[in-house]
């Protein structure tokens, strides 16, 4: 939180100086959202929180020089829980300087990269560290301190990137939902490198588009993002080794069509293994004149280390439905089942969104836990299951 | 026997050429006015978009837009959303192609995610809009067959109607009658059919200026959909041409920068 604020300042120093710099072009943005969450069940720890209130604040500013050459942005982000003090918190999800050149873009500072094409998970994606107690679909990134150079040519993009500096996992804390039966002591966390959070990670990554593919090739080394968790008693504690991943992720788009497919390679982190997402989306597009589209996706999850993998999703299928009524208020239904093909257990979830007037979307989500075998990853959510409806005003 | 038939294939013949059907004359048309619209190189312009229901409510979308003409292949366009601020910064990026499937990809910028999205959503509402993709998608000549109809007066000004049907895959419409005028080169109005062959939209084009004393554009498109009473205007501003953009603002890139 106190770095976070600390940083805040040099931002606050940072838009002070810019009209200095003389405004070519340079906006604010943003939304305010109230989430509510409610629980079916009660939980399995008395400690942890029921239903429960949540606000979050999320700033956007972002200045571009009269060539566009060169351009400052910044997104903050700060969220205010009731329930769980952890959830509580404060990042800096973007302040980063961007310098654009003939067949070069050069980017310092804390920034945000997406890299891959899968829905269900997102394996390749690896450069920003994932903030879990926003939500345990692992969507939500923290800001990652990089430099990064993308050289632009005919063969496609190369991007280079420099990481000093390793953000933690945010996990949910003593009285947040979303848990195993033991809480995550963050403040303990431990590192293979006698650096620790300084440990500076290199990642490399080179992508294109030839015809109907999109293609991506990619390599880590550094910090791994998903920690150990070590049992110590009464909670347990993160422990990040040194990794190295490499990554391929391939969409080949043909017509109705999206095949899909994302594999990694990681060594470093206990025996060395695979893990790979694949699978399609096929759309009806336009069903009879409506402007519905209805998209259907399915997808399967691997990961070589089978049941002692640290993620549920070892050997599981995705079968959903994607509605987009194309309206006015872009409503959207996202509709799937993660089923676990060893019988561990099977998520359930529902997403749908929709524009009220012109400044207000109104978001819900529930998330479903059933069929849960006992000791399995999934079981320790199985009184977890929820609604939640989000209203955010966009500035 | 022999030689009068070659004869009489002598004397039709210079006549066959002169009189064009109907097909090589709406065809001649749609070229000449893709000769007149050509060698602009680049374009930029803000839209502001305005849907109404059949209530008459409305709601108004920011768009900005660039183009790039590339020879020999479709154009290169990127459209940015400056409002609803809930998709602010989202751009959709289309690679033109006149024979094969367009390139088509999506920023989704709170993700930071570029989506190659597939070019087969034809029929479908742009943004919640009477337009579909195919009616803002760039209009390559080879797109379409066309039969030339009848000549026509609209709002006092000399056209040509033609008839064209959509070669491509995935068209929503069996055919579309567009009003070409006579001095600009340029549609007046066109009526989309659906695919049962009854009457669905009609577009019209308003307030036509010239740029680079050469190519005509409107400021003002009205469509309406007969079928649902709903309408939407596009409001072009600031077109601007021969701006100096290059393939590089139009790669994948440039579309998470496009802001």
């Amino acid at each position: 939180m106190s770095r976070s604020t600390g940083r805040l300042a040099v931002l606050a120093l940072l838009l002070a100086l810019a009209p200095a710099v003389g405004a070519a072009r340079s906006e604010w943005s943003g939304n305010i959202s109230l989430e509510y969450r409610a629980f079916v069940q009660s939980p399995l720890d008395p400690r942890q929180h029921g239903d429960n209130l949540s606000g979050a604040f999320e700033p956007r500013w972002f200045y571009e020089s009269d060539d566009g050459r060169d351009s400052l942005l910044f997104e903050g982000f700060v969220r205010e829980d009731q329930g769980d003090a952890q959830r509580s918190h404060a990042d800096l999800r973007e302040l980063l300087w961007e310098r654009v050149g003939e067949d070069w873009e050069l980017r310092v500072g804390i920034g945000k990269v997406f890299w891959g094409v899968t829905e269900s998970q997102h394996l390749v994606d690896i450069i920003n560290q994932t903030d879990l107690v926003e939500n345990f679909d692992r969507e939500d990134k923290l800001g990652q301190p990089m430099v990064n150079l993308s050289l632009v040519r005919d063969w496609g993009t190369l991007d280079l990137f420099v990481l000093p500096g390793f953000r933690e996992r945010t996990f949910p804390g003593i009285a947040g939902r979303f848990r195993g039966p033991l809480p995550v002591s963050t403040g303990e966390a431990r590192y293979e490198s006698a650096d620790g959070d300084r440990h500076v990670d290199y990642a490399l990554r080179w992508s294109s588009a030839i015809g109907e593919w999109d293609l991506g090739l990619s390599w880590f080394r550094g910090t791994g993002r998903d920690p150990d968790l070590l049992f110590a008693g009464d909670r347990l504690i993160p422990f990040y080794p040194q990794i190295e991943q490499l990554g391929l992720d391939a969409q080949a788009t043909l017509d109705s069509w999206l095949w899909k497919l994302e594999v990694i390679h990681r060594r470093g982190q206990g025996a060395a293994y695979w893990a790979a997402t694949g699978g399609f989306e096929y759309t009806l597009y336009d069903v009879g004149g409506t402007g519905l589209d209805v998209g259907l996706l399915a997808e399967y999850l691997y990961d070589e280390r089978g049941g002692n993998a640290p993620t549920p999703f070892d050997d599981d299928v995705l079968a959903g439905v994607r509605l987009a009524f194309n309206d006015e208020q872009s409503s959207e239904i996202l509709f799937g089942v993660i089923q676990d093909l060893n019988g561990d257990g099977e998520v359930i979830n529902l997403e749908a969104s929709r524009r009220l007037g012109e400044r207000f979307k109104l978001e819900l989500e529930a998330r479903w836990f059933r069929d849960t075998r006992a000791g399995s990853l999934v079981d320790s959510l199985r009184a977890d299951d929820y609604m939640q409806a989000t209203l955010g005003w966009y500035f | 026997m022999k030689t009068r038939l070659l004869i009489l294939l002598l004397i039709l013949l210079p006549l066959s050429a002169i009189a064009q059907t109907p097909e090589e004359r709406g065809l001649e048309i749609a070229r000449e006015a893709d000769r007149r619209d050509t060698g602009w190189g680049d374009m930029q312009a803000t839209l502001e978009m305005i849907l109404r229901n059949r209530r008459g409510d409305e709601s108004r979308r920011q768009i900005r837009s660039r183009a790039l003409e590339v020879e020999g292949d479709g154009d290169k366009t990127l459209i940015v959303f400056d409002s609803p601020a809930d998709v602010k910064g989202t751009a959709f990026l289309s690679y033109t192609h006149a024979t094969r499937p367009d390139d088509q990809w999506l920023y989704l910028p709170a993700l930071r995610r570029v989506k190659r999205i597939s070019s087969a959503n034809k029929s479908g509402p742009f943004m919640g809009s009477e337009f579909a993709y195919e009616d803002i998608s760039s209009q390559e000549l080879e797109k379409y067959t066309y039969r030339y109809l009848r000549e026509e007066v609209v709002d006092g000004r000399k056209t040509f109607v033609i008839e064209r049907i959509p070669q491509y895959a995935h068209s929503g419409y069996t055919r579309q009658i567009v009003w070409i005028d006579q001095e600009m080169y340029q549609p007046l109005k066109v009526e989309f059919y659906d695919r049962k062959n009854s009457l669905l939209k009609t577009l019209t084009y308003h307030d036509y200026r010239q740029y680079l004393d050469r190519y005509w554009r409107p400021a003002r498109m009205e469509m309406v959909n007969h079928q649902t009473g709903k309408s939407t205007t596009l409001l072009w501003k600031d077109y601007r041409f021969r701006t100096g953009l290059r393939p590089r603002d139009f790669d994948r890139n440039a579309l998470k920068r496009a802001r």
